[in-house]
């Protein structure tokens, strides 16, 4: 974790899919570009899907971290405004 | 005169309950009509049907109400906006297929332009019962290829490119299918478990994965009266004209074998499976082209 300088944190855990990849997308607007978000998901669906859909968004996906408690933290580079 | 209904239905118009009123088929192709297209077959359905049309189980559309003594004029209507009729019967008929590629995300193929070189080489083409080609982008199969008597799906072979990779473990998680594990950092893949989904490069990161883009056959497909799935041969075709081949000898082996009115799956059944098995595995690994 500490190779990442984290800006800021976002929860998903709390809500479904689409609103997973909304809440995520949100977050990443409120940072400036080159910041790093770090996105905790559930295991099933939303850490299958999540990842692809703010890669294609076109966001850098840093790494993902098996938290081991049935949750996941996707670290996310922000790209463009 | 005596109606020539059989001649009628091979051009597309499906007699109704109502007498003399025909519901007209249109030749459409992968689900695609450009709107000019749409445009025609609306005036055709205000002019000479009763104002509606049918969206078809199989992406075709019908105009109903069509009267006999219309017909001509009706083709000819159609035809100055590009638009021909179907065909029903005992022959190729509607190739399907969901966007693909060129528009969905998950898409695998390119469905459209696989669709449109399949109706060019088959459509109507004779055959001892009805023939139904499906296609579908990948394996979320919306287009539901296996209930076809040929369908193809897309997929994606994958090789890892250690190189390229910076062991984030997305593909890991995306996996569906359990195929892949990380260790020390590399990417394992168990070939035996990947069902070419795609999903593992679709969300890689860094574009660590060599794609070869490819077919899922499968064959015997009946979703009326009867209900069976199609089934695979080869598991994955890697090109294009080895897929073209494999759908000729498939309609070769129908054509050669199978009774009138006999659908393609109880051809298969009666003949054999490992018989056609046999014979598509042929040509597979022999490379001959059986048109």
């Amino acid at each position: 974790m500490a190779e990442f300088q984290i800006s800021d944190r976002v929860d998903i855990t709390d809500v479904v899919c689409p609103t997973t990849f909304v809440k995520a997308k949100v977050a990443l607007e409120e940072l400036e570009e080159g910041e790093i978000l770090s996105i905790r998901m559930n295991d099933g669906e939303p850490v299958q899907n999540v990842p692809r859909s703010i890669k294609e968004e076109g966001h850098k996906i840093l790494k993902l971290i098996d938290n081991e408690d049935g949750t996941y933290d996707l670290i996310v580079q922000k790209v463009g405004e | 005169m005596a109606v020539d209904y059989a001649a009628l239905k091979k051009g597309g118009f499906m007699r109704q309950k109502q007498k003399n009123n025909f519901s007209l088929r249109l030749r459409v192709v992968g689900g695609n009509l450009t709107a000019a297209q749409l445009a025609k077959i609306a005036e055709v359905a205000e002019t000479f049907g009763d104002g509606h049309v049918h969206l078809t189980s199989r992406q075709s559309v019908e105009i109903p109400f069509v009267k006999l003594t219309d017909i001509d004029k009706v083709k000819a209507a159609l035809a100055e906006g590009g638009v021909e009729p179907g065909v029903c019967g005992p022959r190729v008929r509607t190739v399907t297929a969901c966007q693909g590629e060129a528009i969905c995300p998950s898409g695998c193929i390119d469905t459209y332009t696989l669709a449109k070189e399949l109706d060019e080489r088959y459509f109507a083409k004779e055959l001892p019962h009805k023939f139904k080609f499906g296609i579908t982008g990948c394996q979320n199969n919306c287009l539901k290829a296996e209930e076809n008597d040929l369908g193809i799906k897309g997929g994606i072979k994958v090789k890892w490119k250690q190189e390229s990779c910076i062991a984030c473990g997305v593909c890991v998680k995306a996996c569906r299918s359990g195929a892949l594990i990380m260790q020390d950092g590399k990417i394992i893949l168990d070939e035996s478990r990947c069902n070419f989904c795609g999903r593992c490069c679709k969300s890689c990161p860094t574009e660590a994965w060599e794609e070869t883009h490819g077919y899922m056959v499968s064959f015997g497909g009946l979703f009326g009266n009867h209900i069976a799935k199609g089934e695979p041969v080869i598991p994955f075709i890697e090109d294009h004209d080895t897929l073209m081949r494999i759908c000729d000898a498939a309609l070769t082996y129908f054509a050669e074998n199978a009774k009138a009115g006999e659908r393609f799956r109880a051809c298969l059944e009666r003949t054999g499976f490992e018989k056609f098995r046999e014979k598509i595995e042929e040509v597979y690994h022999g490379g001959i082209s059986d048109k």
